[in-house]
């Protein structure tokens, strides 16, 4: 598979785009948001340097989930009141990408999916049940957050939000779903829970002592 | 590099961070890299962001003097379920059930690749606790997790007391939330209920000389005080395994009694009647019966005994004689039959009947020697005394099974009672049997 190579507008950098489908990426020498456009790419901001961070997983962390390659190739981390949480945008070799999410180290994944008629923000609320593709979910988590950076390739701009509000949902089953109220339109993703140790993943990060 | 978890053999130090309170200056030790959220200042008890450089204080809180310190100290390392964990944050947390407040502690445990665990400890009782990854279904007063049912044990409003160390999230003291808790022991299934969030979690009973174990701590773990909600009844265990015991006894038991009684020749061996004139004289009134066989094999012989005794009685001197080698067996025996009415009504006491086993009497020919005796006002009274060879003695086989049945009886009243005990806590508690009345 060729990858779309550019370089960096601001300092320039080779910028290599793991997946084509990509839309933002970050320059990892100067730390510009860069949107793809047509012809080239654009400087949309900067980001500042992550907060030190507790996930294990890191940028070209590769693992397996059901039967597939996957590689990390983006990471958006969220803030809210009562603590952060990672969402790494992997790229799995069929060439789709998903949602790795790390909160306190509980692990799901979960892809975009494209059902229509979804609540708005103003009418969810704790222990509500919603069905998709035949799959009840329960409401478990309503989490106002604002983003606190990000790295990597991302499938859509991330530059300009800063306070977005999450509905998480759970299933008797371990099934996983969230409602994404960044844009005027909900988005759903659809997953579950995963284990760590059934992820298989290569290339962590290391902690001193452990 | 191998996949999965990095090997954690031979660690080298943990990396602690160190940094000092703004509030007090003594130093803070940040040992869950960025997993923290908060951390505690030691000595003056500061809640500070563990996300900030400048360690921001959040909140400040008294401590009551004499706050019982983290049984297991703070950074302690140790192994659960064949994975190594660090102690970093501590809290207490109690419960008002009836004016009585209940207090518990719970630990949280880190491992930068594992989601982090809690151990709980109430009064020597400890559970290992993760966060539920499925939902649980709520049904009536039950709880169905993943196909076991857990039964409603108590609904309370925890309330978080006191603070120490660092935490995966925001923690405040006199933070609210609703716990329900679920039980099928040894696990409990648990919710936590606040404004915007209800959390899962499941817990199983540890012993606190399990726990000493893992984390290699010095000295004895708190000695359990009563029964906890999801503690394992030591004995409910037992009940099926000693009625299934029983239950194979006594079929073995009833087999060998049938084989007894099929055995057995049951044949009568002697039997005569006799007239006593009251009034003879004592001496005479001894004498000996025709002589009679026993045979088969060594055995025990019944004796009955019986007189129209009413009201009355009738006392007889025995003695079974074996012609062949005189050995003798001596035996007293009373016939006594007394009925009347007294103000409960009519009553009776004893029979016109008398039996008695004498064991292991050889074959060979026997007479018996009699010696009757009444009260001398007695008018004439007739009797008769009749000899069976190896009869089947049931009353062995009644003590047999009341010596298997005992301990039955005994340990399933034990797990009665601990189940007592467990459910007297909770929102269900059972009703007290013999409860005064006054």
């Amino acid at each position: 598979m060729t990858q779309p190579v550019s370089n960096c507008p601001n300092c320039g950098a080779k910028i290599v785009f793991q997946w084509s489908s990509s839309v933002q990426t970050v320059c990892q020498y100067c730390k510009s948001i860069l949107v793809r456009t047509d012809v080239d790419l654009k400087k949309v901001g900067q980001v500042a340097d992550l907060p030190p961070d507790s996930s294990p997983i890191q940028l070209n962390t590769e693992g397996i989930y059901r039967n597939k390659a996957f590689v990390v190739i983006g990471r958006i981390l969220y803030e809210y009141d009562q603590g952060g949480w990672n969402e790494w945008h992997i790229m799995m070799n069929d060439g789709s990408s998903a949602w790795l999410s790390d909160a306190q180290n509980e692990f799901a994944i979960s892809f975009a999916s494209n059902t229509s008629g979804l609540p708005a923000a103003t009418q969810v609320k704790v222990g509500q049940q919603y069905t998709w593709n035949n799959q009840p979910y329960t409401l478990s988590v309503i989490t106002p957050a604002h983003y606190r950076g990000l790295e990597g390739e991302l499938p859509f701009q991330y530059w300009d939000k800063t306070n977005v509000t999450f509905a998480d949902f759970r299933s008797e089953t371990g099934k996983f779903a969230t409602l994404d109220y960044s844009d005027e339109q909900p988005a759903l993703y659809l997953g579950e829970f995963v284990e760590f140790d059934d992820l298989k993943l290569k290339n962590l990060r290391t902690f001193e002592g452990w | 590099m191998s996949a999965g978890t990095p090997p954690l053999s031979n660690p080298p130090k943990p990396q602690a961070k160190a940094l000092n309170c703004p509030q007090c200056g003594a130093a803070i030790t940040l040992r869950a890299l960025g997993h923290a959220e908060t951390a505690v200042c030691e000595s003056c008890h500061c809640i500070l962001d563990a996300k900030d450089p400048n360690l921001q204080i959040l909140q400040k809180f008294q401590v009551i003097t004499g706050e019982v310190p983290p049984l297991i100290p703070l950074g302690t390392r140790g192994k659960l379920r064949g994975t190594d964990y660090e102690v970093i944050g501590f809290q207490r947390r109690s419960i008002t059930v009836e004016g009585i407040r209940y207090d518990w502690h719970e630990y949280v445990l880190f491992n930068p690749y594992k989601t982090t665990r809690y151990l709980t400890e109430y009064n020597g009782h400890w559970n290992d606790i993760s966060v539920c990854k499925e939902l649980p279904v709520i049904q009536f007063s039950s709880a169905n997790y993943l196909g076991e049912i857990f039964k409603h044990f108590q609904t309370s409003d925890a309330n978080t007391n006191y603070v120490l160390g660092e935490f995966p999230w925001q923690v405040r003291v006199g933070e609210h939330a609703t716990v329900t808790d679920y039980v099928k022991p040894p696990r409990v299934l648990s919710s936590e209920k606040s404004a915007n969030e209800v959390t899962w979690s499941l817990g199983e009973y540890m012993y606190g000389a399990d726990i000493w174990k893992s984390f290699n701590l010095p000295g004895t773990p708190p000695e359990a005080v009563g029964v906890y909600e999801n503690q394992p009844s030591p004995v409910s265990e037992n009940v099926k395994g000693i009625w299934g015991a029983f239950l194979a006894f006594a079929i073995f038991l009833l087999v060998l009694m049938a084989g007894f009684d099929l055995t057995s020749n049951k044949g009568t061996a002697f039997e005569s009647s006799y007239r006593l004139n009251s009034g003879e004289p004592k001496g005479e009134a001894s004498f000996v019966t025709e002589v009679f066989n026993l045979e088969g094999r060594t055995s025990n012989v019944e004796l009955t005994t019986s007189a129209n005794v009413d009201n009355s009685w009738i006392y007889l001197n025995y003695a079974l004689i074996n012609q062949d080698t005189g050995q003798a067996w001596d035996f007293g025996r009373e016939v006594s039959y007394y009925h009347g009415h007294d103000s409960d009504g009519s009553w009776t006491e004893g029979s016109q009947k008398d039996n008695v086993v004498i064991p292991s009497v050889p074959a060979g020919h026997y007479y018996l020697r009699i010696e009757p005796e009444v009260d001398p006002r007695h008018p004439p009274l007739a009797y008769s005394v009749q000899v069976k060879r190896d009869v089947p003695v049931l009353g062995f086989f009644g003590i047999a099974f009341l010596a298997l049945l005992l301990p039955a009886i005994a340990i399933t009243w034990r797990s009665i009672n601990f189940e007592r005990m467990r459910w007297a806590e909770s929102d269900h508690p059972p009703i007290k049997i013999g409860n005064s009345e006054d």
